[in-house]
C-alpha cells in the first residue's frame, strides 16, 4: 500500500512542484492569498476562490483525462455545458423542481456523451472530429432551447449549486471534489482504470484479450459528457441564467490543457485524474496570480499564454529527453530507454 | 476516369450547387449578382483564413490561432493607423510580417518541441488574443482615406452586384492556394507530412523547413484575413472573429479534405465557404429563422460529410487491387 | 563468382556497442556489382544493426566503410541514399495518399517554369515503372495497389534515388506466393543492370531462390559467407544456429483424443472466408497449413470472433454457441494469440503483469479486480513455468524481446485456464531458443488434455506437433492430413496438387 501511495507521490511530483510554485508567486504579489476566514456562515479567501473558481474545469478534466486515456478527445464539452445549462434553466423557468432541472440536464449531457461514444465507437470516426460536430452545433442546440435570450432564473436550490455553501464550503468545491474522489475510486478500485488504459495503448490487442473496448469508450464519453453537464449546471446557477452564447466558452480548451498540464499523453495511456485536477487548479492559479497582481486585466491572456507554453515547454517531449540526457551524463552508465526504444522498432 | 480522391471534392460542389437550386427555386432574387457578389465579400476574410487551414490540416495537423490573430490583425491596424502616421501598406508589411513570425513561431515548437499542434496553437490562440486585449480592450475605428479608396474599388455586374476588392484578394488566394499545393514542392511535402511523419521524413521530406514553412503560412493567410476583416469592418476589435477557426475548420471539412491530413483539395475549401455562405444568406432571405440554426445546420453538413469520408476510405480499402493483375508477363 | 570486379561496397571491422552489449563485432561484409547477397541471422544476430550502420541510421563505433573504394560516413538515411545505397523495408515505406507517381518521384519532382509538370511526372513514372516490369496507372493512389506493388513502387524509388546498392529488409515476409514471384522478377532485373543487392529475410527458400551468395551473423559476428550454389540448406542453419539442428520429426505418440469439444458446421463469412466444417477434439492439435492469404489467419479469426461468420453455427461440447465477438469467445474460454503481436497482441505499454493478467481481468468484468496478491501469484508462477526473461515484471511489455513477449502473452491465455487454444504463427519473429519452447509447450498442452488449433507457415512445425493437419488454399479447406499422412511434401503436395487441378 506505501508503495502505492509513493508511486502515486512520484506521479503527480511535477505537478504539485509547478502548483506550490504558482500559489507561491500568489503569495508574492498578495501576502494574504492564504489567509482564510470564516464570515457569514461561510469560508472566505483567495484560496478559496481559487478552488471554487476552478470548479467548472476541474468537472469537465474529470472526464477528459479518461477520454484522453482512450486515445481520444472531447472537444464539445464546452458546448454541452451550455446545453445542460439551458435545459436546467428552462425546466426551472417552466416550474419544475430543481431535482428534476438538475437531471435533466445531467440526463441530457450524457446523451451528448453517447452521441460522441457512438460516433467514436461505433462509427469509428477520429474522436476529434467525431465531437467536433456536437462543438460546432451545441451553441446553436443550447440557443435553440433559450430561444436566443439569456435565460434567468431565480430557483434557490438550483442557485445553491453554484453559489450557496454547505457547512461553510462553497458548493461547487464540494462537488468536484467529490466527484473527483468518485470517478478515481471507481476506476482504480476496479480493473476500469487499467482495461482503459489497455484500450487507449493498443484497441486493437484489447479487443482480442476480451475488452469490450466499445461499451468502454462509449462509457467514458458519457462520463465526459455526464461531467460537462454538472460543469453547465453550476456555471448556469452561478450567475443565475443560462447563457448559451458564453457558458462554458473554451472551457475545453482549459479542460484539455488541464489535463496536459497533469502530464497525461494526449497519445493515451497511463492517466492520473488527481494529476489532471492539479493541472485544473495551476490554470486558476494563474487566473488568480494574474488578477491579484493587479496587472491590467487585459494582460490577462498573454501571460496566461506565456505561462502555458512555459509549462508545456518544459513538459514537451524533447525537453524531457534532453534533461534526461543531462541527468544521465553526470551519472555513470548512461541509458536511455526513452531513445532505446524509439530506435529499436520491435 | 474520376479518381475515387477526387470523389469528396465532386460531391462537395454538387451540395453546392443542389443547395444553390434550392435556395434559388424559394427565393428567385438569390439568383442575382448582388447575392453572389455578397456571398464573395462577407465570407473573403473567412475564405482566407480557411485557405490557410486547408494547408494545416492537410499536413495532419490544426490551428486554433486562426480568429485570434485575424483580431490581433485588426487591432493593431487600427491602432497603428490611429497613433502613427505610416501608411496602411507599410501597416499591411508590418502585420504580416508580424503574423507569418508568429505562426513560423508555432510551427518550429510543433516540430523542435515535438508537441501537437493541438496544444501549440491552442496557447497561440490565447497569446494572440491577449496581444490585441493588450492593444486596446475596445473597438477602435479605422479612418484613412487609402481604406476609403479600397473599399471603393469595386467592378459593378449587370444585376447591381459589386464584386469588390476584397471578394477578389480571396479568389486570388485560393487560386495561389491551389497552384502552391498541387504544383509546387512545397504543396507536395505538406501532402507528404500529412499522408505519414515518418515515412515522410524517411523519404526525405524537410519536415522542419515545411512544418515551419505550413504554419507560416497560416499566421501569414490569417493576416491578411486580418487585413481584409478591417477593410469589411473599418475598425479594429479585440473580441472580433471568435470562433472563426471553427469556422474554417468546418469550411475545410465540408470541402472534403479529411481531418487526420493528407488527403483534399483546396478548390474543396472554398465550395466548402460557399456552402456556409449560402446557409447564412438563406437565413438573411427567410427571415423567420433564428440565426443559430446557421450552427446546427453546419453541424449537420459536418456530420455529413464525415461520414461520406469515412465511407470512402472503407470503400477504398475494400477495392484494392491484387498485385498478380499488373506484372507484365515476361 | 565475379571476385575479378572491384567490389562496390565494403565494410571493414564495423563494430558497434550498446551500453552492455556487443551489438557488432568487427564485421566484414562485401558486395559485388550484380549479386544478391542474403544476410542471415537469428533474431538478435546483429543485422539490422549492420544495416542501421550502413544506412547511418546508427553512427558505427569503429570500422571502415568503403563505397566503390572511397571511405564514407552516412550520418543519415538521406545521406546514405545520396551516396547510392537505397533501403527498402518491410512495412512499405511509401505515402498511401499520394499518387504512385507522386510518390516516386517525391523532392525530385521534374518541373517547368518553376512547378511540378504533373504531366510529366506522369510519364516519366508510367516509363520508370515499366522497366521493372509493372504496368499499373501512376496517377492511381498508392493505397489503391497491394502491398506487393507499393513494395515494387518503393523498390523503384530507392534504385533511382541510389543505384549502386539496395538494402531489401524483409520485403517478402508479406507477400504471398505469387506476389513474392513479381518482387524477384524485379530484383532479377537489378542485378543485371549491375547493382548489389543485399537481402534479408527468413525464408531460407527464397535465399537460395535468388541469392549468389549469403553472410551468416551469430551474436554480431560474421560466421562465415558462403556461395549458395554449393552449400546447402542445412549448412546455412548450422551456421546461423551454431549446432546441428536436430531432427525435429520424430515419432508421434498415437493420437489419444478425447471427446469432441468443439464443432463448427458451415462456418464461415462472405469474402472472407468460405464455409467449412471443423472438429476439435480434446488432447488433439490441429494444424492450419497454407500459404500466406489461403486463409488461416481468417480460420482462427472466424473461431475467436475477431471476425464475424455470417453463416454456420458453432456447437461446444454439443451446446450451440454464439462466437460474434472476441468478448464472447472469451467467455466459453477460448484463447487466441494472434499473427501480429505487436498491433494485435501486446499492450505495448502496460507491464508485463498487467498484460498477463490482461484477458483473465477482462472475462472478470469490469469490478471484480483480481486481489493483488492473486496478480502477483499467476504473473510470477507464469513467468518461471514459461522461462519469461525480464528484469522485472513492472517492465512495459514493449521492452521485452519478441520471443518473451509470445510467451507473456501464452501466459496471458494459459492463466484463463482455456478449454481451446488458437496460436497464428506462435514461433513468427521469435529466436530459435524460445521457438523449441513453445513447440514443446504446445505438446505439453495436448498431452494435458487441451483442444488447440495451431496456424503455421512453418510446415515441419506443423508435421512435429500436429495430429491432423487441415491444409487451405484460396480461403478454403481443401484437404486434412491424418496420421502418418502428416508430412511436408504431402501438405505441400497438398496446395500443389489443387494448384494443378485448377490449372488444367
Amino acid at each position: 500500500m506505501s508503495a502505492h501511495v509513493h508511486s502515486t507521490f512520484r506521479r503527480i511530483m511535477p505537478q504539485l512542484i509547478i502548483l506550490i510554485a504558482v500559489l507561491f508567486l500568489n503569495f508574492l504579489v498578495f501576502p494574504d492569498f492564504f489567509r482564510i476566514e470564516f464570515q457569514h456562515g461561510r469560508l472566505f479567501g483567495n484560496l478559496i476562490d481559487v478552488l471554487n473558481r476552478g470548479a467548472p474545469t476541474a468537472l469537465l478534466c474529470i472526464g477528459m483525462t479518461l477520454v484522453i486515456a482512450t486515445k481520444g478527445i472531447d472537444l464539445s464539452v464546452g458546448a454541452v455545458m451550455a446545453i445542460a445549462g439551458a435545459v436546467a434553466a428552462s425546466l426551472v423557468v417552466d416550474g419544475h423542481s430543481w431535482q428534476t432541472a438538475l437531471l435533466g440536464a445531467l440526463a441530457v449531457g450524457a446523451i451528448c456523451g453517447l452521441w460522441n461514444g457512438v460516433l467514436v465507437a461505433v462509427l469509428r470516426i477520429q474522436p476529434i472530429v467525431a465531437t467536433l460536430v456536437l462543438m460546432v452545433a451545441g451553441r446553436g442546440i443550447a440557443q435553440l432551447v433559450t430561444e436566443g435570450t439569456i435565460l434567468t432564473f431565480v430557483n434557490p436550490g438550483l442557485i445553491h449549486l453554484g453559489a450557496g455553501t454547505v457547512i461553510g464550503i462553497p458548493t461547487p468545491i464540494l462537488i468536484w471534489i467529490a466527484l473527483g474522489l468518485l470517478v478515481t475510486a471507481v476506476v482504480r478500485k476496479t480493473a476500469l482504470g487499467m482495461l482503459i488504459e489497455a484500450i487507449g495503448i493498443n484497441e486493437s490487442s484489447s479487443r482480442l484479450a476480451g475488452i469490450n473496448s466499445r461499451v468502454l469508450i462509449v462509457s467514458v464519453y458519457l462520463i465526459s459528457g455526464f461531467c460537462a453537464a454538472l460543469a453547465g449546471v453550476i456555471v448556469a446557477a452561478d450567475i443565475k441564467g443560462a447563457d448559451a452564447n458564453n457558458a462554458g466558452l473554451w472551457l475545453e480548451l482549459d479542460a484539455i490543457l488541464a489535463v496536459v498540464i497533469g502530464g497525461n499523453s494526449l497519445l493515451g495511456g497511463r492517466f492520473s485524474i488527481l494529476a489532471s485536477l492539479i493541472g485544473a487548479l495551476i490554470i486558476q492559479s494563474v487566473n488568480s496570480v494574474i488578477l491579484l497582481s493587479g496587472m491590467p486585466p487585459e494582460f490577462n491572456l498573454v501571460i496566461k499564454a506565456l505561462i502555458i507554453i512555459a509549462i508545456l515547454v518544459i513538459q514537451s517531449p524533447t525537453v524531457k529527453h534532453a534533461l534526461y540526457i543531462l541527468r544521465a551524463s553526470a551519472e555513470p552508465l548512461p541509458s536511455d530507454p526513452i531513445k532505446e526504444a524509439k530506435e529499436s522498432p520491435q | 476516369m474520376i479518381r475515387s480522391t477526387h470523389l469528396p471534392l465532386l460531391i462537395t460542389i454538387a451540395t453546392f450547387l443542389l443547395a444553390y437550386t434550392l435556395c434559388a427555386s424559394q427565393y428567385p432574387a438569390m439568383l442575382s449578382t448582388r447575392v453572389v457578389a455578397n456571398l464573395l465579400t462577407d465570407n473573403a476574410f473567412l475564405g482566407i483564413a480557411a485557405v490557410g487551414m486547408t494547408f494545416v490540416i492537410l499536413s495532419g495537423g490544426i490551428d486554433l490561432s486562426v480568429g485570434s490573430v485575424i483580431a490581433f490583425t485588426g487591432v493593431f491596424l487600427a491602432v497603428i493607423l490611429r497613433d502613427t502616421s505610416i501608411h496602411p501598406i507599410a501597416a499591411f508589411v508590418l502585420v504580416l510580417a508580424i503574423t507569418i513570425s508568429f505562426g513560423a513561431a508555432m510551427g518550429a515548437m510543433i516540430h523542435y518541441l515535438d508537441m501537437p499542434p493541438f496544444i501549440v496553437t491552442l496557447a497561440g490562440m490565447f497569446l494572440a488574443r491577449g496581444a490585441a486585449y493588450v492593444l486596446s480592450t475596445e473597438s477602435v475605428p479605422i479612418t484613412h482615406e487609402f481604406y476609403d479608396t479600397l473599399q471603393s474599388l469595386y467592378w459593378k455586374a449587370p444585376g447591381g452586384g459589386r464584386f469588390r476588392l476584397t471578394g477578389m484578394i480571396m479568389l486570388l488566394t485560393f487560386l495561389t492556394g491551389i497552384i502552391v499545393a498541387h504544383r509546387t514542392r512545397f504543396g507536395q511535402n505538406v501532402y507528404a507530412i500529412g499522408g505519414g511523419l515518418s515515412t515522410a521524413r524517411l523519404m526525405g521530406v524537410p519536415l522542419a523547413k515545411t512544418t515551419i514553412g505550413i504554419y507560416a503560412t497560416s499566421g501569414g493567410l490569417a493576416g491578411l484575413a486580418g487585413i481584409i476583416f478591417s477593410l469589411y469592418t473599418s475598425a479594429g476589435y479585440s473580441l472580433a472573429t471568435v470562433g472563426v477557426e471553427l469556422d474554417a475548420i468546418a469550411a475545410v471539412v465540408i470541402g472534403g479534405t479529411l481531418l487526420t491530413g493528407g488527403t483534399g483539395f483546396v478548390a474543396g475549401t472554398f465550395f466548402g465557404i460557399l456552402i456556409m455562405g449560402l446557409i447564412q444568406t438563406f437565413i438573411v432571405f427567410d427571415g423567420t429563422l433564428s440565426s443559430w440554426w446557421t450552427k446546427i445546420v453546419i453541424g449537420g453538413l459536418l456530420f455529413g460529410f464525415i461520414l461520406l469520408q469515412k465511407g470512402l476510405t472503407w470503400a477504398t480499402t475494400l477495392r484494392r487491387k491484387p498485385a498478380t493483375e499488373f506484372a507484365a508477363q515476361s | 563468382m565475379a571476385s575479378a570486379t572491384e567490389p562496390v561496397l565494403e565494410c571493414r571491422g564495423i563494430s558497434k556497442f550498446f551500453p552492455g552489449a556487443i551489438a557488432l563485432d568487427a564485421v566484414d561484409l562485401t558486395l559485388y556489382p550484380g549479386e544478391v547477397h542474403a544476410l542471415l541471422g537469428e533474431n538478435g544476430a546483429g543485422k539490422s544493426t549492420l544495416i542501421k550502420c550502413l544506412t547511418g541510421a546508427y553512427r558505427r563505433d569503429a570500422g571502415k566503410i568503403l563505397l566503390d573504394g572511397e571511405e564514407i560516413s552516412p550520418g543519415s538515411t538521406q545521406d546514405s541514399q545520396k551516396l547510392g545505397i537505397g533501403t527498402v523495408y518491410q512495412e512499405v515505406n511509401l505515402l498511401p495518399n499520394l499518387t504512385v507517381a507522386e510518390n516516386l518521384f517525391l523532392g525530385r519532382q521534374p518541373t517547368r517554369r518553376g512547378l511540378i509538370s504533373q504531366r510529366k511526372m506522369l510519364t516519366m513514372a508510367g516509363d520508370l515503372l515499366a522497366e521493372f516490369g509493372l504496368r499499373i496507372n501512376p496517377a492511381e493512389p498508392l493505397s489503391a495497389y497491394s502491398v506487393a506493388v507499393q513494395q515494387v513502387v518503393a523498390i523503384a524509388r530507392a534504385v533511382e534515388l541510389s543505384g549502386k546498392v539496395l538494402i531489401l529488409d524483409e520485403p517478402t515476409a508479406s507477400l504471398d506466393r505469387d506476389e513474392v514471384q513479381l518482387v524477384f522478377s524485379v530484383v532479377e532485373k537489378l542485378k543485371a543492370r549491375g547493382l548489389a543487392i543485399v537481402f534479408i529475410t527468413h525464408f531460407l527458400d527464397q535465399v537460395f531462390e535468388i541469392s549468389d551468395r549469403a553472410t551468416v551473423l551469430r551474436n554480431g559476428r560474421v560466421i562465415g559467407t558462403r556461395e549458395l550454389k554449393n552449400t546447402s540448406q542445412t549448412e546455412i542453419v548450422t551456421l546461423m544456429l551454431g549446432r546441428q539442428l536436430e531432427d525435429r520429426i520424430q515419432d508421434r505418440a498415437p493420437a489419444r483424443t478425447g471427446d469432441t469439444l468443439i464443432e463448427l458446421k458451415d462456418f464461415g463469412k462472405r469474402g472472407v472466408m468460405e464455409p467449412f466444417d471443423l472438429t476439435v477434439r480434446k488432447g488433439e492439435v490441429v494444424g492450419l497449413a497454407g500459404l500466406l492469404g489461403s486463409g488461416r489467419t481468417e480460420t482462427a479469426g472466424l473461431i475467436f470472433g475477431a471476425i464475424q461468420a455470417d453463416q454456420g453455427e458453432a456447437l461446444l461440447e454439443g451446446r450451440k454457441i454464439g462466437l460474434g465477438s472476441p468478448r464472447e469467445a472469451v467467455a466459453h474460454r477460448f484463447a487466441l494469440c494472434p499473427e501480429d503481436r505487436k498491433n494485435d497482441g501486446i499492450v505495448g505499454d502496460l507491464s508485463v503483469r498487467e498484460n498477463i493478467i490482461l484477458a483473465l481481468q477482462a472475462r472478470q468484468g469490469w469490478f471484480r479486480p483480481l486481489p493483488k496478491a492473486k496478480v502477483n501469484e499467476l504473473a510470477e508462477a507464469y513467468v518461471k513455468a514459461l522461462d519469461i526473461r525480464l528484469a522485472s515484471l513492472d517492465m512495459p511489455i514493449r521492452l521485452l524481446s519478441g520471443g518473451n513477449q509470445q510467451k507473456a502473452l501464452l501466459a496471458r491465455w494459459l492463466a484463463t485456464n482455456p478449454v481451446f487454444l488458437i496460436l497464428d504463427e506462435p514461433t513468427r519473429g521469435i529466436d530459435v531458443g524460445a521457438h523449441a519452447e513453445i513447440i514443446a509447450l504446445i505438446e505439453k498442452l495436448r498431452e494435458d488434455g487441451m483442444a488447440l488449433l495451431v496456424a503455421s507457415s512453418e510446415m515441419e512445425e506443423l508435421v512435429a506437433y500436429s495430429t491432423r493437419v487441415i491444409v487451405l488454399r484460396d480461403r478454403r479447406q481443401v484437404r486434412e492430413l491424418k496420421g502418418d499422412e502428416i508430412t511436408t511434401s504431402n501438405i505441400v503436395a497438398a496446395i500443389a496438387d489443387d494448384t494443378m487441378a485448377e490449372a488444367v
